[in-house]
């Protein structure tokens, strides 16, 4: 929680770094090529560059989106943008699509992002950290490495289908940008800097220009390039690797002086051009699930790393950047990077590796990052030298890409980005980890003090970058703190906490079972287990003969294959909710309808292909989230119910409201779209109408993204109970489900039985016709073929082969459900009770009213006994029998307690007591 | 067994007597479930088709039974019940829910009352009695996990039906149709009401919802039925009772006290005022309890003062210990109903009356006070012979008693009845409460 405090007690300042580079006049929009995060009263600062990785906050704290910086510019409205390109996590991939990969997913995974429409523009406000970001090529195996800090990216990923990624795809705006960058930054290595942003394909180089300290992180920018010049030297092979190596030293040593940004500046908005070119509008889709372990597998590969390269570390530790004392020792620390060069040179990709764990720790703004960031920056500059070396200036991008260092060059570069992605714990993880293995290590031996020294300061920094720092990163620092000093493979141990965090908040977007995910995220109140109903013994028996059959099918519940008779309206519906999917936009749309219209049904399909659709990649994937006014207790507890089925979370009314409210106006750059399918909207009906405003009003925020489905029965639902401004906020989306006819309703039936005979064709129109003249409720019709089934079932002199159902098993059917029992139950009641009943019609007519106290009727009534020659009842008994008839209603009667004042009233039509009576 | 009967056979008359009671009791109070009912086989049949194939096939029903007061439902209902449990296999799958309307009068306590018989607590642990939110979500979230070949059906009994589809949005009756209406648990909701138009009071997306299955449970059988109802009723079993011959004994008076004309007039009388079982059941209650060692079985006069007992007025009873005073003031109020048409009347009213009577006729009375009058009144207040029009405005408005308006709750032939009855009752009082006008 630490991190939350750091968040809120410190105030991040976003701050240019430098003058604009290019300014558009067109869209009045400056262009920058770094741009600082520093925290309020602290002195170190995270700059970030384009083409570096970056983590961007999102809704899911434990795995923010990850993505590349392709511009900063700064619109006229002083508002600080930069322009992205997504990269999607796994669990950011819906988890159907993920079986198109046909493997597992590694944990630490992300796909290039090329899927449609997706916001590229952000906030800067919204940039957590620097993260590292490796390539590896679709036929290597990921390393198994156990870190976490690292990304891999194998496949792009298109919202459709998965690609695999040619380094030339992801890394053809950097390479450019490195290639044209490289000549400049041979000869002058004031200008290797800007090299760095481009770094291959791989922008995390750049990222890994982000020094706390404010003076240093300009430098620290630059320093990168010695590395990669060694790089590139190494790969050119032929070439003294001493030589480029120290070149490269001085390189990085004269760029973090130098303060020329310009020809790096050029570079980027060269590599940025392409980016943008390449990504129009990607829209990224928000999948907050993530791997849990994949930062383990990386973690261990660094460490494996380290042990070849500590020299390298050292080196980087020196430069700290920091103080220009460190700088000084920097000579000695060349050999390692010689060594290291030389290393890249031979063992190519393995050699990178160890550059790009350094250059991960970069990421972080603290001052090691300074260090690292040279080593990261070194990576690109190399790389740009060995371009340089290979190719003329002007064709280098492609060039560079065919050359046949390539084979070689994938895996640093992926590194490489990797490395730029990773967080400022890494950094203190590492030097830890340096700290052992130097205490081994023979070669290591001169360095270690600095190292040390190194690690002390950080160490005082590091009070202060924790402050500074993402909360993100704060905790991560906290994690490998603690294992620090464990082996090498150990560090991945303190990601356990995080990994069970991270389930939590996989948890959150759980499409189908919300409930039962639910469970994890409130330790509170644990539930043991999810409620259910014991499961039977014997298995259900399944229906045998063709009646039973028949029966089955026509059981409301049973799911028909397709909703006949509802074509036009499903495609509405279809039509709208699709397009909205489609757009990332909001809107309410409401249906009424009588019951057993198939409203509710209709909508169900409608999601039904919308979500096959989704599967199929033809529509992005959005959650479906289903409420019911009749399902809950009190109109409020619709937000607890739809917060809880969108994360799982467990709240009050009230707290939900809040919680709902940030979520659908609060911009997330990779938001899935909401349906919500609001089901007997008249209940939620509140007397200020929050409720109902709340959910028309989430739905026009600009980042809502959700789209109200409403159902109610009765048309003018809106102009009757809402007020005004909900009623403006549902809008005039409407739609009217009317009654079934009759041919309708046979339709339904035919296609519920699907062949299976068991109805005779009149039977089948008889029950239709009947029900659309009285309701056209499809519910109803069903229900009557149901009891023909049975009637016809009992009826048959033949148990074995009871034949079709006709028509007088359907009459019998309409019967029992339609007639009334007034007249039977007249019938049946006895004498007494009848005998009051025709005094009441007597008194009634004598009154000339349709009512009269039971007193009066009482007088009839015992003259009419004696008419009918019965012994008068006594008033107990005439009243009892009263009270019977009030009982069922045949009579209505004020509270007994009256006695004999009590009114009384026919409930039945005066016709049909005399029907009754007299038909005896 | 018949070494035992022949030992058993000198059983002394008073334990047979006990034994008879006790047998004839229980029968009559519902204690015991007979084989069958009586003439409602096709119902019997529809109930417990359709209660198995929720049992066995899973299937969702929902079904109201609708009869008169008396008529048997909740003995059908039993009665199928018993036979459907004794099936084996669905004695361990089936699992039932009985709620009443008249106790569970709120759908929070209903939940509860659900839960609990699902004996789903010990899955929530402290949780079921959590708000009713959490509980409605809950049992919903329970039911909507189960499917129909699966789960075990869930069998709920809705006993008083109509109180439920008073309770607010009728929730509890919306969710139980929604889900019988739905591929979730297979459930049977079953609703026993007495009110014929018990539909009309469900919502109409409640009433879409049910399958509008009514079993009509109304009593048609005729008289001769009843008599042989009334036979059996008292019917001695020979092979179980102890005693042979005491059986034998009393089974033949049985049949000569049905034959007897007075007790078939008795009877009649019954039948035609009510077809309800448990009135018939209460009728030979009463005679039953008047059987003991000297009166070893039921007479026709058994029968008949029995019957006496429950027909009696109870007004006319409650005349009869009233005072020679208040039955005055009842008879004065008799005739103030004929003077002004049954508008209210006031003590003071009622007291002129009194005193004009004395006046005019009585020599056997003596004037009394009006304080003594008041007491008297108050006393018929309480009786509840007279009521206030309007208590609450009365009180409110604080008048005094003398002029608060008030109503005879009696009919005149009950006051007619009563001064016949009266003992002792002076001849000018019971010819003034005659006389037409006061």
């Amino acid at each position: 929680m630490a991190r939350y405090l750091t968040r809120n007690r410190l105030r991040r300042i976003y701050k240019w770094g430098g003058l604009p580079v290019s300014h558009d006049r067109k869209l009045k929009t400056d262009e920058y090529d770094s741009l600082r995060i520093s925290l309020e009263d602290l002195p170190r600062t995270t700059v970030i560059t384009n083409g570096q990785y970056i983590l961007i906050e999102g809704v899911d704290d434990d795995h923010p989106y990850v993505a590349k910086v392709t511009k900063l510019i700064e619109s006229d409205k002083k508002k600080k943008k930069a322009l992205v390109q997504w990269f999607a996590r796994v669990g950011e991939v819906p988890p159907n699509k993920l079986k198109l990969l046909g493997r597992e997913p590694h944990p630490q995974e992300i796909f290039y992002y090329e899927g449609p429409t997706c916001e590229d523009e952000i906030d800067v406000e919204s940039i957590l950290d620097t993260v590292q970001v490796k390539f590896i090529p679709a036929g290597a195996p990921f390393p198994d490495v156990d870190r976490q800090e690292v990304l891999y990216v194998k496949l792009s990923w298109n919202t459709k289908v998965f690609t695999v990624v040619t380094p030339e795809q992801i890394e053809t705006a950097a390479a450019t940008a490195a290639a044209a960058a490289a000549p400049r930054l041979v000869p002058t290595p004031s200008r290797l800097r800007p090299a760095l942003p481009p770094s291959p394909p791989c922008s995390p180089a750049l990222a890994a220009a982000t020094p706390r300290s404010r003076a240093p992180s300009r430098r620290a920018l630059p320093t990168p390039d010695p590395m990669v010049m060694n790089r590139a030297a190494a790969a050119a092979g032929g070439h003294g690797v001493r030589g480029t190596a120290s070149a490269g030293k001085m390189a990085e040593a004269e760029s973090m002086h130098s303060a020329s940004k310009i020809s790096a500046s050029k570079c980027l908005s060269g590599k940025r051009r392409s980016c943008v070119a390449r990504t129009p509008g990607v829209r990224k889709k928000l999948e907050l699930s993530s791997p849990r372990k994949s930062l383990m597998d990386e973690d261990e590969g660094l460490c494996q790393l380290l042990d070849e390269d500590l020299d390298l570390d050292v080196l980087m530790v020196q430069r700290s950047a920091t103080t220009l004392t460190h700088l000084m020792s920097q000579p000695g620390g060349l050999t390692p990077a010689r060594k290291t060069s030389r290393a890249a040179g031979s063992w190519g990709s393995q050699s990178m590796k160890p550059v790009l764990s350094y250059m991960s720790l970069g990421g972080d703004s603290s001052p090691e990052t300074a260090l690292q960031d040279s080593d990261r920056a070194s990576t690109p500059s190399r790389r740009a030298e060995r371009a340089s070396k290979e190719h003329s200036l002007g064709v280098l991008a492609e060039e560079n890409e065919n050359s046949p260092m390539e084979p070689a060059a994938p895996t640093p570069r992926t590194s490489r980005r990797k490395s730029a992605q990773l967080v400022s714990s890494r950094i203190r993880k590492q030097l830890s980890l340096l700290d052992d293995v130097h205490s081994d290590g023979d070669d290591s031996d001169e360095f270690l003090p600095s190292a040390k020294e190194l690690r002390s300061s950080s160490d005082e920094e590091e009070e202060q970058q924790e402050e500074e720092e993402e909360e993100f990163c704060a905790r991560l620092d906290s994690d490998d703190e603690i294992v620090a000093k464990k082996s090498k493979r150990g560090a991945a141990a303190p990601r356990t906490p995080r990994s069970a965090r991270k389930s939590q908040a996989s948890m959150r977007t759980p499409r189908k079972t919300p409930v039962k995910k639910a469970t994890p995220t409130t330790p509170r109140t644990p539930r043991h287990a999810t409620p259910s109903i014991p499961s039977r013994s014997l298995p259900a028996r399944q229906p045998g003969s063709a009646l039973e059959e028949a029966r089955a099918r026509l059981h409301v519940s049973s799911v028909p294959e397709s909703l006949p008779c509802r074509e036009q309206e499903f495609q509405d519906i279809y039509n709208f909710v699709e397009s909205k999917v489609m757009d990332g936009t909001g809107g309410c749309m409401y249906i009424s309808g009588v019951p057993g219209t198939g409203k509710t049904a209709t909508v169900h399909e409608v999601i039904r292909s919308l979500q096959r659709a989704s599967d199929a990649d033809d529509i992005p994937a959005f959650n479906f989230i289903e409420i019911n006014g009749m399902k809950m207790t009190d109109p409020h507890q619709a937000y607890v119910q739809i917060l809880q089925k969108l994360t799982g979370q467990k709240a009050t009314p009230d707290h939900a409201a809040a919680l709902l409210e940030k979520r659908f106006s609060h911009a997330g750059p990779k938001k899935e779209s909401t349906v919500l399918l609001v089901d007997e909207l008249d209940l939620l009906w509140t007397r200020k109408q929050n409720v109902m405003y709340n959910l028309f009003d989430w739905p026009t925020r600009r980042h809502g993204r959700l789209v109200v489905l409403t159902i109610a029965n009765t048309m003018d639902l809106p102009e009757r109970i809402m007020i005004n401004r909900v009623a403006s906020r549902l809008g005039l989306t409407r739609m009217s489900f009317q009654p079934y006819s009759f041919k309708q309703l046979q339709q339904i039936i035919m296609s519920r039985l699907n062949k299976v005979k068991a109805f005779e064709e009149d039977a089948l129109q008889l029950v239709s016709r009947k029900v659309a003249a009285l309701s056209g409720d499809a519910r109803r019709c069903l229900d009557i073929c149901r009891r023909a089934t049975e009637i016809c079932e009992h009826t048959s002199l033949d148990p074995g082969a009871p034949g079709l159902v006709g028509m007088s098993h359907v009459m019998q059917a309409l019967d029992e459900m339609f007639s009334s029992a007034y007249v039977t139950a007249i019938r049946c009641a006895s004498i007494q009770e009848q005998l009051f009943l025709r005094s009441v019609l007597m008194e009634f007519r004598r009154l000339g009213l349709e009512e009269a106290t039971f007193q009066q009727v009482l007088v009839q009534h015992q003259a009419l006994c004696r008419v009918e020659g019965l012994q008068p009842p006594s008033v107990s008994e005439a009243l009892a029998a009263c009270q019977r008839l009030g009982a069922c209603r045949l009579l209505l009667l004020e509270p007994s307690r009256l006695g004999v004042l009590q009114r009384v009233r026919l409930n039945v039509s005066q016709d049909d007591v005399l029907y009754a009576l007299k038909a005896e | 067994m018949s070494k035992r009967k022949l030992k058993d056979s000198p059983m002394p008359i008073g334990e047979c007597i006990s034994q008879v009671q006790t047998l004839l009791r229980e029968r009559l109070c519902h204690q015991q479930l007979p084989q069958r009912p009586e003439g409602v086989d096709s119902q019997h049949k529809h109930l417990m088709e359709l209660l198995k194939r929720t049992a066995v096939h899973g299937e969702s029903n929902s079904v109201l039974i609708i009869g008169p007061r008396g008529t048997g439902k909740t003995l059908l209902l039993r009665c199928v019940l018993a036979e459907l449990l004794a099936e084996e296999d669905v004695d361990k799958t089936l699992l039932q829910v009985h709620l009443n309307g008249l106790l569970q009068t709120d759908d929070r306590i209903a939940l509860k009352e659900i839960t609990r018989q699902l004996s789903l607590e010990n899955v929530v642990g402290d949780q079921v009695f959590g708000s009713f939110a959490e509980n409605l979500a809950f049992l919903l979230e329970a039911l909507k996990k189960g499917d129909r070949s699966s789960s075990r059906p869930v069998l709920f009994i809705l006993d008083e039906f109509d109180l439920f589809a008073h309770h607010k949005n009728q929730t509890l009756l919306y969710n139980l149709l929604d889900v019988s209406q739905s591929a979730q648990t297979p459930v049977a909701v079953v609703g026993l009401t007495c009110r014929l138009d018990v539909l009309e009071l469900l919502e109409k997306r409640v009433k879409s919802r049910f399958s509008h299955r009514q079993i009509h449970l109304l009593p048609s059988l005729s008289f001769s039925q009843y008599l042989q109802a009334v036979q059996a009723q008292l019917h001695l079993p020979d092979t179980t009772f102890p005693d042979t011959t005491f059986c034998y004994d009393w089974n033949a008076s049985l049949k000569a006290l049905c034959e007897d004309k007075s007790v078939e007039a008795v009877l009649l009388r019954h039948f035609n005022s009510t077809k309800d079982f448990r009135s018939l059941h209460r009728l030979l209650m009463a005679s039953l309890c008047r059987v003991s060692v000297n009166n070893p079985t039921i007479k026709p006069a058994d029968l008949l003062d029995a019957s006496r007992l429950l027909s009696a007025d109870a007004m006319t009873n409650v005349l009869h210990g009233l005072s020679i005073l208040e039955l005055c003031l009842v008879i004065a109020m008799k005739h103030l109903n004929d003077i002004y048409d049954g508008e209210p009347f006031n003590l003071q009213m009622v007291y002129n009356e009194f005193k004009r009577f004395l006046q005019r006729k009585s020599n056997s009375l003596y004037n009394f006070e009006l304080p003594v009058v008041m007491k008297a009144f108050e006393h018929l207040q309480q009786l509840e012979v007279v009521r206030p029009v309007d208590a609450a405005a009365a009180v409110a408005a604080r008048a005094q008693r003398e002029y608060q308006l008030v109503r005879l709750m009696l009919d005149h032939s009950q006051i007619m009845e009563a001064l016949q009855k009266y003992p002792q009752c002076p001849t000018d009082v019971k010819q003034w409460a005659a006389s037409a006008f006061g």
